[in-house]
């Protein structure tokens, strides 16, 4: 279904601010697969959910998805197959466009858009519908422009947007890291109860052990741009929030002798 | 009376120039100077076909055109080549320059003796009212006048209409999300790049057609008639805004139509009380410049009072 095949990406190549994000990582999820993805700050999550979705070209590497090779699509055709929810709720939705518009942008997402109304009555009483689900209150304000909502609604309604046209897969990159903690609990019971009913095979970054216990099949841990431990299976299903901890502890120290074992070689042969 | 006339005419011609800089300026943020010379560029065009005997309906729809390429390269300049905004918008208008003379042929073409939309508003007058002059309530005016005036809003209602159905469209309403959140939009699936240079199509279109009518309109195309026309353009819609005060579409196209010909009545009367027409310039810049900073002074003194509210 994906598959992300040994993909490099290195950022501003050959000068002081050279970024390694991505060093050959592979992965590799069935259909209807929920892959929940841990790691330290900049150790690459984001960096790899981009180069899925198609952002940047890569340096190396292949990513294959819903059956097309689309290393080479720009973002902007992938879109067919990904929906995406990000970390900052702005960057989700059009603020200055109401409710309704926005979802009409998303129920046409990766296809063509011609010069038929836009907000047509059938739209908006499907809008109506699936916005009641989300039980905030938000049907009656479907002519609101975005930018008047709370981060937590503007989440739950990007994510409406992402999924109202199934998408092959569903890319969320921390998408309650922005939230109150009552909020975020909001967001992740609908984003379950989506997922679920879609049956969406879907990746997610988050940073709460917790959710990552709870949530998904499957864990990656990524270390300074590549995979570092993988849990699938019985494995996911027994690991727990104390067994996540240990292993990032283990993460933390393997880095820290490798910053002592740079000094020592630098102070001893250079 | 005939002044007042020839104010709303004018303002109402360059209500098209608003509705383009509206275009370029409020939907994608760019402040596109590409208008100084596509303004001259579609009034070059259709002088030089009126002048040759074509349709002038025609020769106006040419000036559209001419608008829409000028636009289309503005935005490949950009979109394409990654050029600042502003760097392409100036590189086009300063070719533009050359490319109007070659297009006129000399620096100024009259079309006082040729037939063009304004004889036409002429004829009709006539038929209509049979006498060159007619009373409206205790003035006497023009009947060419008058027939221009409302063919005119004729036109401009027509775009109105159409712009703000074309943005309600699917195609309109990307277009919009493209230069409100482009991140988004792009993950829905829209090529921004190619949006962007279809805004500045129409916008310059736009433009070229208001060129056309004005140079119709005031008998001659003259190679500097576009000179600090993206500054009118920007004074207009931010009179526009502070009208109707609101974002919404169709407030903000009409406030971009009501912006123009108020700024225009504002200047007609300025200069009648003696402003030196070879100020107007510096005093539309001073104009917009207050308009932009305005605000932002308020704001900030406003500042130090909301924000315990809005921290709680
Ligand atoms: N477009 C870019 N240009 C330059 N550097 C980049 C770019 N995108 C990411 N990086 C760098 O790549 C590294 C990895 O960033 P990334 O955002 O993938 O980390 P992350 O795992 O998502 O971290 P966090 O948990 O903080 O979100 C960082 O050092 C970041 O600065
Ligand atoms: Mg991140």
């Amino acid at each position: 279904m994906l598959t992300v095949q040994n993909i490099y990406k290195t950022f501003n190549a050959g000068t002081a601010n050279e970024v390694r994000p991505l060093r050959g990582v592979s992965l590799d999820i069935p259909e209807g697969a929920f892959l929940v993805i841990l790691g330290g700050n900049g150790s690459g999550k984001s960096t790899l959910l981009n180069a899925i979705a198609g952002t940047f070209p890569l340096d190396n590497g292949e990513i294959h998805l819903a059956g097309h090779n689309v290393t080479r699509w720009q973002e902007h055709r992938r879109a067919r197959l990904i929906g995406r929810v990000f970390q900052n709720p702005f960057t989700g939705t059009a603020p200055n466009m109401s409710i309704a518009e926005n979802f009409a942008l998303a129920i046409r997402r990766g296809q063509a858009r011609g010069l038929g109304w836009a907000l047509t009555k059938n739209l908006m009483d499907e809008l109506r519908d699936r916005v009641k689900e989300l039980r905030m209150g938000l049907e009656d304000r479907l002519g609101n422009a975005i930018g008047s909502l709370s981060g937590g609604q503007r989440q739950a309604l990007t994510l409406l947007m992402a999924t109202c046209l199934k998408p092959a897969l569903l890319l969320l990159d921390e998408h309650t890291a922005a939230l109150d903690p009552k909020s975020a609990d909001q967001i992740i019971r609908v984003t379950e109860e989506v997922i679920k009913r879609h049956k969406l095979t879907t990746l997610m970054v988050t940073h709460s052990m917790q959710q990552a216990a709870n949530l998904g099949d499957r864990i990656v841990m990524m270390h300074r741009g590549s995979v570092a431990y993988r849990f699938e299976g019985a494995d996911k299903q027994r690991l727990r929030v104390e067994d996540l901890l240990a292993r990032f502890e283990e993460l933390r120290r393997r880095e820290m002798l490798d910053d002592s074992v740079a000094a020592l070689l630098q102070e001893n042969y250079i | 009376m005939t002044l007042l006339l020839g104010a709303l005419t004018i303002g109402l011609i360059l209500s098209l120039l608003a509705l383009g800089i509206y275009i370029s300026y409020r939907v994608f943020d760019i402040a596109d100077i590409t208008v100084d010379g596509s303004i001259t560029f579609g009034a070059a065009i259709c002088a030089v076909l009126i002048v040759n005997r074509v349709n002038p309906l025609l020769a106006t729809l040419a000036g559209f055109a001419g608008g829409v390429v000028a636009g289309t390269v503005t935005g490949i300049l950009q979109a394409k080549f990654k050029i600042n905004p502003l760097l392409s918008g100036i590189l086009v208008m300063t070719g533009l320059y050359s490319v109007n003379l070659h297009v006129m042929g000399k620096s100024n073409i009259p079309l006082l003796s040729a037939e063009s939309l304004t004889t036409w508003a002429e004829r009709m007058g006539q038929s209509w009212f049979g006498n060159p002059e007619v009373n409206l309530g205790g003035w006497m005016v023009s009947t060419r006048d008058l027939v221009t005036l409302l063919a005119v809003l004729a036109m401009i209602v027509t775009a109105c209409l159409g712009l703000y159905w074309f943005f309600r469209t699917e195609l309109g309403t990307a277009m919009r999300a493209s230069g409100d959140n482009p991140q988004m939009i792009r993950a829905l699936g829209v090529n921004v790049e190619r949006y962007r240079i279809m805004g500045l199509a129409l916008s310059n279109g736009l433009v070229g057609i208001a060129g056309a009518l004005l140079a119709q309109y005031q008998g001659f195309a003259d190679a500097q008639m576009g000179i600090g026309m993206v500054v009118w353009g920007l004074a207009s819609v931010i009179i526009g805004e502070s009208l109707t005060g609101s974002r919404s579409l169709g407030l903000a196209i009409f406030g971009a139509v009501a912006g123009s010909i108020l700024f225009r009545l504002l200047v007609a009367i300025a200069l009648r009380w003696g402003l030196n027409p070879n100020d107007l310039k510096l005093v539309t810049a001073l104009f917009v410049f207050a308009a932009l900073v305005l605000p932002r002074l308020l704001q900030q003194r406003k500042r130090p009072v909301a924000a315990p509210l809005g921290s709680s």
